[in-house]
């Protein structure tokens, strides 16, 4: 604080402008006795489009309420658009975009109404609102719905809503809690796009969280959380780079003889996730070849692929993503 | 301080438009103490007279300015009920993250949930002359504004509650067993004069007793009236005011302690 006062304005702001969007240090958050973060660092450049993926109870959810200001860590510190967290957050709140995994447009308002209340919250009024109010909902298509309540919409356009009262206010980062969920393919690949259309057009750092794949791979990099610790952060090709080659995965009736018979005879060590044998080799279809040839008698089916992020999740934790659902390969339709 | 007008008014706007889009609260609000009254004052008239009650006054009119502060208690408390549910999964999560102070918020939600309240309640002064009172005009204004001071006092108190809780549920419980009893120990059914000492005693501890006072005597401004054991109407005025400070006050702490920026 001191250091800053001395600094001229200009130069604050250049310097501010040069740090990352997102600087996170040892952030811990616990419902009591329950550990949701557990000592999370990381850091999100400006413009970039930043993806946290997780099963459910991975900690994401909790980590985008403390970086969209909802919630103080309870321990750790967080500079955000050079803001620090806990001083300055009247002022950081003025520039973040925050859309909730459930809905915050009041249904019994019109979407003309959401945006004009969201609006005035961020201390806008009269013709400079209404000026941005009718830009954001042409933008975003919904113009000819701005007089029909929230409610009358469908989940699509309702979460189009969500992201127009959410840009309102002409935010430089944007926070995003599962933002497709409830959206069926369609709709959620149109949200993604726009999305990604933002971060060009106007900069705006994009920070989500997801539980679908399809979702974190069109993210710049992927921070992994399980059992709230970050246990990777890189791009996706990378993650998926450090599964060794392509994914066999083998369903026994008796995976365990066959996965101690596969390491004997074969050399190689299979990993039993969730009743299912799983083998990362570089040349899967040889692999396939040569354990049908070996043990057809005991093998009921063979899956054989490249890898998905899943795979890379399993590969990282020795997790499933979705604990208990078997043949949990997520498409996207899971909700 | 601009801004802060603003912000507080447009929460203020959301609860009046929200409201007046569900006609089933803004019937049922002023018609449930409505029927109450006519029930109950109907009934115990003929056969009840309560200790302590002025002489000439018959128990339905003495029930009368009781029935307008339950209009305020039932629609106050609806108002802040959704306060619960909007913070977690609604409206108020945007609100929460908006540059907004959490006693910023608090003015927002209380002048708006006070205006619900008084709303109908100021329509059941047109009742007035059914209870035997000729309501004059300076009366009437001297009524409404002491209703409005009452109407944001338990509005607030409805907050600090919703604010502090985690469901609905429990908000049902903790109305019927402080708030109808802070009502019913106001002097809205018996007079004080008339109650067994100990309920006197707690009677005026009770902050609402004093609201209730005053408007009991606004009701009959510029006649000569008998105060009944009842305080006199500035002191009444004066805690009734510190009563309204006080429960914002605690509302916009339990805001700030549950939001915790």
């Amino acid at each position: 604080m001191t250091a800053s006062t001395a600094i001229p304005a200009q130069a604050r702001a250049t310097n501010e402008s040069a740090e990352p969007a997102v600087t996170a240090s040892g952030l811990r958050f616990r419902y009591g006795q329950r550990t949701a973060i557990d000592g999370v660092s990381f850091t999100i450049g400006r413009g970039e489009f930043f993806g946290l993926l997780g099963p459910n109870g991975g900690g994401k959810t909790t980590l985008f309420k403390i970086i969209s200001t909802l919630v103080p860590p309870q321990e750790g510190d967080a500079r955000i658009l050079g803001c620090d967290l806990r001083r300055d957050t009247l002022a950081l709140r003025r520039r973040i975009g925050v859309v909730f995994q459930h809905p915050s447009v009041d249904g019994k308002l019109t979407v003309g109404e959401n945006l004009a209340h969201h609006g005035r919250l961020y201390g806008l009024g009269g013709a400079r609102l209404r000026e941005r109010a009718d830009k954001i909902v042409e933008r975003l298509g919904l113009s000819e719905r701005a007089g029909d309540l929230a409610e009358t919409l469908s989940g699509g356009l309702k979460r189009r809503v969500e992201l127009a009262t959410a840009l309102l206010h002409n935010p430089e980062l944007l926070v995003l809690d599962e933002p497709s969920t409830g959206l069926d393919p369609a709709a959620r690949r149109d949200f993604l796009n726009y999305l990604a259309h933002l971060r060009e057009t106007a900069g705006v750092t994009i920070v989500l969280t997801t539980h679908y794949m399809e979702e974190a791979e069109r993210c710049d990099r992927i921070g992994v959380l399980h059992q709230g610790r970050l246990v990777a952060i890189a791009p996706p090709a990378e993650l998926k780079a450090r599964v060794g080659g392509d994914i066999v995965a083998i369903n026994s009736r008796d995976p365990e003889t066959l996965r101690r018979k596969i390491a004997e005879r074969m050399r190689v060590n299979a990993a039993l996730v969730d009743g299912v044998l799983r083998v990362e080799r570089p040349r899967g279809h040889d692999f396939v070849r040569d354990v049908v040839d070996a043990f057809g008698d005991e093998i009921e089916s063979v899956a054989f692929g490249k890898p998905t992020l899943e795979d890379v999740f399993v590969h990282l934790t020795g997790h499933r993503f979705f604990a208990g659902a078997a043949g949990a390969r997520d498409d996207g339709d899971a909700q | 301080m601009n801004e802060i007008a603003l912000q507080a008014g447009t929460l203020w706007l959301r609860e009046i438009t929200r409201f007046m889009r569900q006609r089933s609260r803004v019937i049922g609000s002023f018609l449930q103490p409505l029927v109450f009254w006519l029930l109950l004052g109907a009934g115990l008239r003929a056969s009840f007279k309560p200790a302590g009650m002025p002489a000439g006054m018959d128990y339905f009119e003495y029930l009368y300015p009781g029935f307008i502060v339950l209009v305020l208690l039932f629609t106050a408390i609806f108002a802040t009920i959704s306060t619960v549910e909007d913070r977690r999964e609604g409206f108020l999560q945007g609100v929460l993250v908006a540059p907004i102070s959490r006693p910023t918020i608090v003015i927002g939600q209380a002048l708006g949930g006070a205006t619900l309240a008084w709303v109908p309640s100021v329509i059941f002064l047109v009742l007035a002359p059914f209870a035997g009172i000729h309501l004059g005009l300076g009366a009437a204004l001297a009524a409404a504004l002491m209703m409005a001071v009452i109407a944001f006092a338990l509005t607030c108190i409805g907050l600090a509650i919703a604010w502090k809780i985690e469901s609905t549920q429990g908000f049902h419980a903790i109305m019927n067993l402080i708030l109808v009893p802070i009502w019913l120990l106001s002097g809205a059914f018996w007079p004080i004069a008339g109650a067994p000492a100990v309920l006197q005693w707690i009677m005026r501890l009770n902050p609402l007793t004093y609201g209730m006072a005053a408007l009991r005597q606004t009701l009959y401004l510029g006649e000569t009236q008998a105060l009944g054991g009842l305080p006199s109407l500035a002191f009444a005025i004066v805690i009734a005011v510190a009563f309204a400070i006080a429960t914002f006050a605690l509302a916009a702490r339990t805001a700030k302690r549950a939001t915790a920026f």
